[in-house]
């Protein structure tokens, strides 16, 4: 099967194309911008590659995007469905909204008082050093609802370090990885969470799975699904609250 | 570049072995004279063959001068910024005329052609290596699954690049098959034209005289 990048570019001259196209469904067109539609053999090469890429070079966070967006056929239905049976998920459905520069006034978040969620998340993505705006946007999502599901969860992933209050190092990251998991079920976060560790040193290790594993767990199983949480409204609410109401316990 | 290499390679190795048929045939020189003229030909070693490396893209010239140096070439080679459909040298300059998988990505390939046979010397010639098409039925089969299915995953997990791969690919396809791109060679005004397939037509070598 022949994967076409837009319907601007001229078939490929020996038109063999209609033979290939009925042995396999591939979506044809672009179903939202940056959409690269691929055939079920490309998605499990991508997964497979990307996979191993993830766990050869951590900082190939490109691969761990793909790996999320090739292996989330299941788990990301389940997500969406989750979401509009939720009034709050349903309106974040509805209205799409993004998580950008662009979009937050991080003068007014800055100005928030201290240990509310608009301060704490600004003082997150300054103390680490990240931006909003570095996710990558989905490629391999056949679906255009399901692909701003998966960017949701991407830009919500920085809300879940602040929540959790965990840093951007390896340590941190496996740590919002468990959670994610239980929460998802996307399986880019169970293997991310399995896998990662690895790169952790044996101190960091037993930290890991005295403390932080366990709430992590325990967290993730009492919360209710994050993603049915319109952050961009609750700025002014404070942490502890808002932690208390999505059901994470306080971190160690 | 690197048929540049090749053919300083090939330079050095055929003025090495008239040198030593040179000396075998003058058992009577002094030695004085026979080291004179073995210096001197090894200051010369290439004697008065030159390369011209060209190409349209900066960045590709700085690797290919890193190369060289790496490698240990530094005379004979000359580096120009120029574009194949209008190249910045005179008429009737060069012997030989390469170009490797750089032909594809011209936008006006009959104008590269014409271009080619104009810097040519009578006698010069053109060759051409390129991407072309595979006739048989079974292993076309088989490249074509692997050029679309395979090529832009490799693209998009090694070098977070899948749209480059893609375009590879399809301007593959795109290319003038043997017999075309041969009669496009022949309406430059090259003759003798001829071109042998490389695995089965995966890849092909045209080439062309200027008489």
């Amino acid at each position: 099967g022949r994967a076409r990048l837009s319907h601007t570019e001229p078939r490929a001259r020996d038109g063999r194309g209609g033979e290939e196209e009925e042995e396999e469904e591939e979506g044809c067109y672009q179903l939202y911008p940056g959409h690269i539609p691929t055939s079920p053999l490309q998605k499990a090469l991508l997964a497979a590659g990307s996979a191993f890429m993830a766990l050869y070079d951590p900082y190939r966070h490109d691969m761990v995007a793909v790996l999320g967006e090739t292996t989330g056929c299941l788990a990301l239905p389940n997500l969406r469905d989750k979401m509009k049976h939720h009034p709050e998920g349903y309106r974040i459905l509805q209205e799409r909204p993004r998580i950008r520069l662009s979009t937050l006034d991080m003068a007014r978040l800055r100005g928030l008082p201290d240990g509310s969620l608009g301060r704490e998340y600004v003082r997150f993505l300054e103390d680490n050093k990240v931006s909003p705006d570095t996710r990558m946007p989905p490629k391999f999502v056949d679906d255009e609802e399901l692909a701003y599901v998966i960017q949701r969860y991407r830009e919500v992933h920085d809300l879940m370090h602040t929540l959790l209050g965990m840093p951007t190092n390896m340590l941190g990251e496996v740590v919002v990885k468990w959670f994610e998991a239980i929460q998802t079920g996307l399986p880019m976060c169970v293997l991310g969470a399995v896998f990662g560790p690895v790169h952790l040193s044996a101190r960091k290790l037993q930290v890991l799975a005295t403390e932080l594993l366990p709430w992590a767990i325990r967290s993730g199983r009492n919360a209710s699904c994050i993603l049915n949480v319109y952050y961009e409204q609750r700025w002014e609410q404070p942490v502890e609250s808002l932690r208390e109401e999505i059901g994470i316990f306080p971190p160690p | 570049g690197d048929i540049a290499f090749r053919f300083i390679n090939y330079v050095r190795s055929v003025r090495e072995r008239q040198l030593q048929q040179k000396l075998k045939h003058h058992q009577n020189l002094s030695w004085q004279e026979i080291a004179e003229s073995y210096l001197e030909d090894k200051f010369k070693s290439l004697g008065d063959s030159q390369v011209v490396v060209c190409d349209i893209n900066k960045e590709m010239l700085k690797v290919g001068k890193q190369k060289a140096q790496q490698l240990g070439y530094l005379e004979g080679l000359s580096w120009v910024l120029g574009n194949a459909e209008e190249l910045p040298f005179d008429d009737d300059k060069f012997d030989v005329y390469t170009i490797a998988f750089g032909i594809r990505n011209v936008t006006r390939i009959d104008l590269a052609l014409e271009e080619a046979y104009r810097v040519l010397k009578p006698g010069g010639r053109f060759l051409c290596l390129e991407f072309s098409h595979v006739s048989n039925p079974l292993l076309s089969r088989l490249y074509d699954l692997y050029s679309f299915q395979v090529i832009p995953v490799l693209g998009e997990v090694i070098a977070g690049d899948w749209k480059s791969y893609q375009y590879l690919v399809e301007s593959i396809r795109r290319f003038p098959p043997q017999e075309e791109f041969k009669a496009m060679i022949e309406d430059a005004g090259f003759l003798k034209v001829d071109y042998q397939n490389l695995n089965l037509g995966i890849v092909a070598i045209h080439s062309g005289f200027k008489l």
